[in-house]
């Protein structure tokens, strides 16, 4: 099975029915495989907090929702994480291509990579990173606790992971 | 007619339709004229009743309302093609465009000047789009209920706003008390 299989897998493991994605070349396989689910509803948005506010309402909706975006857009969407999943007690599993670390390419991705964790940690955002391919053995239980605690969480997934996986 | 007296005229028609209401005054006006389980207040994050209310239309079966602002569309611009290429036909944008930013003491907004809000809608792809007067609003909202096809509304009325209250209600209570009722319509 594909990394890209696994992760799709435990999102319908968790009853992930709604999936928002803005895209990223890590990102490519994962969205593929989200778009050929039957089990998920694919809505690709426009920006990350515009996705962020589609998850909030197919939540309300009875759907589990999740989004898939890259870590240049954090900045984009602290307001949207604490005014709105946050505020109204909303679970978010938020799967992250973490550019800019070991590997990248673009010098300047790694401007956004230097401030990642220290955004997310002051959000109290539960953060994840998954760096070898045996990180995403926990991905199941991760979702899991999203949904359990009603909180965002973030899972940073970066090149080496992608590389190895 | 300003937004307020719109809504006034919105209550009957949509006292019992679940609602999707944006930040700031359109909500505390909302919940001061007719606080209901089916309404979801927005006390934060400009911009996205229309996301919030097309999700929640694509999850389930229950007709949605989202009430609008234009300053708000123009912050999330990006709502309207996402929402024309996902259509659902349970699904009604209002979008009360009063011209100004009336939250934050009537600053104008572009859609009060060159641009036109119904224009961009069917730029982006909406098949259904009514742009109407502040006084024809509740029977363009009723026509769409009544209708089984994704309309937005864009309803032109006068700037100004009516004292009202700020909501004190906890942001996880209106969100379970919003999300008992839209199950219980899905039963």
């Amino acid at each position: 099975m594909s990394i890209n299989q696994k992760i799709v897998n435990d999102f319908v493991k968790n009853k992930i029915k709604f999936v928002t994605t803005v895209p990223c070349k890590q990102l490519a396989g994962v969205i593929d495989e989200i778009e050929a689910s039957k089990d998920i509803y694919h809505i690709p948005s426009n920006k990350e907090d515009e996705g962020m506010g589609l998850c909030a309402g197919a939540y309300m909706g009875g759907k589990r929702s999740a989004i898939i975006m890259q870590n240049t857009a954090i900045g984009v969407t602290i307001n949207t994480l604490v005014t709105l999943i946050q505020y109204y007690n909303i679970p978010l599993p938020m799967l992250i291509s973490y550019r800019g670390e070991i590997g990248e390419p673009v010098a300047c991705q790694v401007e956004m990579a230097v401030h990642t964790k220290a955004l997310l940690d002051q959000l109290n955002i539960p953060t994840y990173h998954f760096h070898t391919k045996s990180d995403a053995d926990e991905l199941d239980a991760i979702l899991n606790h999203s949904f359990m605690a009603k909180k965002p969480v973030a899972i940073l997934t970066d090149a080496s992971f992608w590389q190895g996986a | 007619m300003i937004r307020s007296d719109v809504l006034k005229t919105l209550i009957p028609i949509i006292s019992d339709q679940l609602v999707v209401s944006n930040i700031g005054l359109p909500s505390q006006e909302l919940h001061l004229l007719d606080d209901q389980p089916t309404n979801f207040y927005m006390l934060g994050t400009m911009g996205l009743s229309s996301s919030i209310g097309l999700g929640l239309a694509l999850a389930q079966k229950a007709k949605v309302i989202a009430i609008d602002g234009d300053g708000s569309v123009l912050t999330n611009f990006g709502t309207l093609p996402t929402i024309a290429n996902n259509p659902a036909d349970n699904f009604i944008l209002l979008i009360i465009d009063n011209g100004s930013y009336g939250s934050t003491g009537d600053q104008p907004t572009y859609a009060g000047m060159k641009t036109s809000l119904a224009k961009v809608a069917e730029a982006c792809g909406c098949d259904n789009v009514v742009e109407c007067s502040a006084e024809d609003t509740a029977a363009a909202v009723k026509a769409a209920l009544d209708g089984d096809k994704m309309t937005i509304i864009v309803s032109k009325c006068e700037s100004g706003n009516i004292k009202v209250p700020v909501i004190d209600m906890d942001a996880p209570v209106i969100r379970h008390r919003f999300m008992t009722e839209v199950s219980r319509r899905n039963a």
